[in-house]
């Protein structure tokens, strides 16, 4: 029967994987040594009844928003679980909520529904390289920042072009993803650089090592991460040239639940385990120390 | 709500008129090169039928996207890098022309034998039959499912929005991250914007449907 | 086989000049093999440890995949069920004698054939919570294959409703079943058993489509894929980004030719059986306007 000829190629392929198993791959090297790093679940905590924290206390359960392709900040490991540093941040706040770990769960939320995600209560809150700034907070509310990141520029290795700043992209092709930040800007501020919008970040870094793109240009902690992975290949420009203070969104107007949040990252950065999650997330990767946390801003 | 069309009309229209750029220049490759792998799976010798059937077979089991993916990224690994644009045609006609193959070779079995057996008879090669006598009757019948593969191929252009084109699809989500509060304007426009061209390509296929259908 | 009278069975002189074809034709096709993996090699694609890490569990990377292939297929099998049955609906809606009833048919079947799919789903899940309607990933991508195919379905429904022989409803209205008897009795389980093979070949593009829910985050066989590359990329740049592409590519092409071999399987069979034979052979010359619009 004519069947037989998929088959035959299963089974040539099932036997590729047979001998290839035997050697191990880098990549399964490197999983057996992650990190177990979570924070420490407050047993007996007290909340003024009507609050949102006492809500989510008592429900023992919170739905986090994050994304899943910002290398660093929020990625799925293969097992699917997230991690990154807003992950971490996310289960910092879980945790001084009295949620254990198992009560948390992420959402993903892309740069087109965090908005929306928050005001339909799909997410209790966004913790998703998430930038603060005057438009979204006429919808939501945001605690922090957390973290100061600025948009910045990454050019293959010896910086072929002579990229030292966005004015020298005009007539250069600019890869970043569609919708983002980063992009608008680049096209209101920088209209003479031709952009390349893919959907996420990790095709920009391929048509980077192609040759099909000039330079990648998005947050630099996320630069960073692409530049790790491959040292030899890209080169960060190193002169971030906007500000992007990244908040926690949560509903608009909910003054107590804003205030805790804040209460909470500033004694992180006391204590040292905002530290402690960037050691063991972004810094792991880029092999940054962690920097100097961000003043908490509460307008 | 006029505010809001006005400021984005410029990108809607280019949308508009990539995907229609990026539909035509994928549709000829498809039937230029649907027409050649039709003619090769009907053909005498053995590795050109196996040929074509083996790229149908693969083109056709595989997701577009996929197939994005192996001529936008794949390609540079064997050093022919493509434009992002050029790629997005590439991808969309490579794949449709299976699709045309199929739908073609389906019309030339359609086309009645006696008049291949004519064509012979009258001492025309396998490549003359073909072109002078079963392939104009073929085009004729396969018109309606073309004009189908055409419609389908239409709509397909939309995954190049993940691939560096700013098409209608593109531009529903760039709009849609800039302006999450008309979020049902910039869908209602995309919307429009891919109707326009298959709605009437839907009629036109319906017209010459009714019209072949009289002929035979 | 598939046009012998397009030529004539060859002579000893033209099967000489064929041969000499054939290894002509095979020789280039072997040198296009030879250079892409040539080529491939001198970018070291062909590694085996970069190959490796696609069935060296401790990477995590198999099960992923695995897993990932088990959700295509949930999505895929729950959508078509459901797209069948609904399109079974649309179809004898379509074919109603009331009038009212064939245009509302018409216009849903109509409308969900000429956006994309992907636009679909795009609104389904991020639109619809702006009226209150909130999807998972899931319940999106399944609902958006789901309308989508039940209007293809419905026209390939249609199609086998209408290639039953006349005779047939003639014969089953003359021994005094109503309408609705006829359709359910006598039309709809011939038609049906005409279209399992173009069924089967549905199911594959279903399928293949599944993967547009990368666009709203579902966890598919090729979100899986490029969520793996995005976890590998700041770890090992992009050692293993070309591999993990082309595993999920073989994955997809491996289930999908097994099922159109089944979907062959089935045709060759119901060819046979007497059950269909009051139905007029649609896949020449109708079957192309049938399967083109379905198979793409």
């Amino acid at each position: 029967m004519r069947i037989t000829r998929p088959f035959a190629a299963l089974a040539a392929m099932a036997t590729a994987g047979v001998v290839l198993a035997g050697c191990s791959s880098d990549a399964g090297n490197q999983a057996e040594d992650t990190a177990d790093n979570s924070a420490a679940v407050e047993t007996d905590v007290e909340f003024e009844a009507g609050t949102t924290m006492a809500e989510l206390n008592e429900a023992g359960a919170i739905t986090i928003g994050t994304k899943y392709d910002q290398p660093g900040f929020g990625l799925l490991d293969p097992s699917g679980t997230p991690e990154g540093f807003d992950v971490e941040i996310g289960k910092i706040i879980a945790a001084k909520l009295g949620i254990p770990e198992d009560g948390i769960t992420f959402v993903e939320t892309v740069s087109a529904n965090r908005e929306p995600f928050i005001q339909n209560g799909q997410a209790d809150i966004v913790v998703a390289t998430y930038t603060i700034n005057d438009k979204r907070k006429e919808v939501v509310d945001f605690a922090g920042p957390y973290y100061e990141a600025g948009q910045d520029i990454m050019v293959a290795a010896g910086n072929p072009e002579g990229i030292g700043g966005p004015d020298d992209l005009a007539g250069k092709n600019v890869c970043s993803v569609e919708g983002s930040t980063p992009a608008e800007n680049i096209r209101t501020n920088y209209p003479e650089a031709t952009l390349t919008l893919f959907d996420v970040y990790s095709k920009c870094a391929d048509a980077l090592t192609n040759g099909q793109v000039d330079a990648v240009t998005t947050d630099n902690v996320i630069l960073t991460g692409l530049v790790a992975g491959n040292p030899e290949g890209f080169e960060l420009v190193g002169n971030p040239f906007t500000e992007e203070p990244y908040g926690i969104g949560l509903a608009k107007g909910d003054q107590a639940f804003r205030d805790f949040i804040n209460d909470t990252l500033e004694e992180s950065f006391e204590d040292g385990s905002w530290a402690d999650a960037w050691d063991a997330t972004a810094g792991a990767i880029s092999g940054q120390e962690a920097p100097e946390p961000p003043a908490v801003d509460r307008y | 709500m006029v505010q809001f069309f006005i400021d984005n009309f410029p990108l809607l229209r280019d949308a508009f008129l990539k995907t229609l750029q990026l539909s035509v220049l994928a549709g000829l490759l498809a039937l230029v090169l649907g027409t050649l792998l039709a003619a090769f799976r009907v053909s005498p010798i053995t590795p050109l039928r196996g040929l074509a059937t083996f790229y149908v077979e693969t083109f056709r089991n595989t997701p577009l996207t996929v197939v994005f993916f192996f001529i936008i990224f794949g390609l540079p690994q064997i050093d022919f890098a493509v434009g992002f644009f050029t790629g997005s045609v590439l991808a969309v006609g490579l794949y449709t022309a299976a699709f045309v193959c199929e739908a073609v070779r389906s019309g030339i079995n359609a086309v009645s034998p006696g008049q291949a057996e004519a064509a012979r008879a009258l001492g025309l090669t396998f490549g003359q039959s073909l072109r002078e006598v079963v392939l104009p009757q073929a085009f004729r019948t396969v018109v309606p499912p073309l004009g189908n593969v055409w419609i389908a191929m239409v709509k397909n252009t939309s995954i190049a929005a993940g691939f560096a084109v700013t098409e209608l699809t593109a531009s529903l989500q760039r709009l849609s991250n800039a302006n999450g509060g008309e979020i049902l304007l910039v869908l209602a426009a995309v919307v429009a914007g891919y109707m326009l061209i298959t709605v009437p390509s839907a009629y036109v296929v319906s017209r010459v449907e009714r019209r072949v259908a009289i002929l035979r | 086989m598939s046009a012998p009278v397009l030529f004539d069975l060859p002579g000893p002189k033209a099967r000489a000049r064929i041969r000499i074809g054939t290894v002509i034709g095979s020789l280039l096709v072997l040198a296009v093999i030879a250079f892409v993996l040539v080529r491939l090699n001198g970018n070291d694609q062909l590694d085996p440890q970069r190959w490796s890490v696609l069935f060296d569990p401790n990477s995590g990377v198999p099960q992923a995949l695995g897993q990932a292939l088990l959700r295509t297929l949930r999505v895929a099998a729950v959508g078509m069920v459901v797209a069948t049955v609904l399109g079974l609906l649309l179809a004898v809606g379509r074919l109603s004698d009331h009038r009212a009833v064939r245009i509302v048919v018409t216009t849903v079947i109509e409308f969900f054939r000429a956006i994309p799919l992907l636009v679909v789903i795009f609104a389904l899940y991020f639109v619809l919570p702006s009226f209150g309607i909130r999807l998972s990933t899931y319940a999106a991508l399944t609902i958006g294959l789901v309308l989508y195919n039940m209007a293809v379905l419905a026209e390939i429904f249609r199609a086998g409703i209408l290639s039953v022989d006349r005779g047939q409803s003639e014969a089953a209205y003359g021994i005094g079943l109503r309408k609705s008897q006829v359709m359910r009795l006598v039309l709809l389980p011939q038609a049906v058993r005409r279209m399992l093979p173009v069924l089967v070949a549905q199911l594959v593009v279903l399928l293949k489509d599944s993967s547009l829910g990368f666009i709203i985050g579902y966890f598919e066989l090729l979100r899986q894929a490029r969520s793996l590359v995005e976890f590998f990329t700041p770890r090992f740049g992009n050692e293993y980004t070309f591999q993990l592409y082309v595993a999920a590519g073989l994955i997809y092409i491996i289930v999908n030719v097994l099922l159109s071999q089944l979907a062959k399987y089935i045709e060759r069979r119901s060819r046979r059986s007497p059950k269909t034979a009051a139905t007029q052979a649609v896949d020449l010359p109708d079957a192309p306007s049938v399967t083109g619009q379905t198979s793409i």
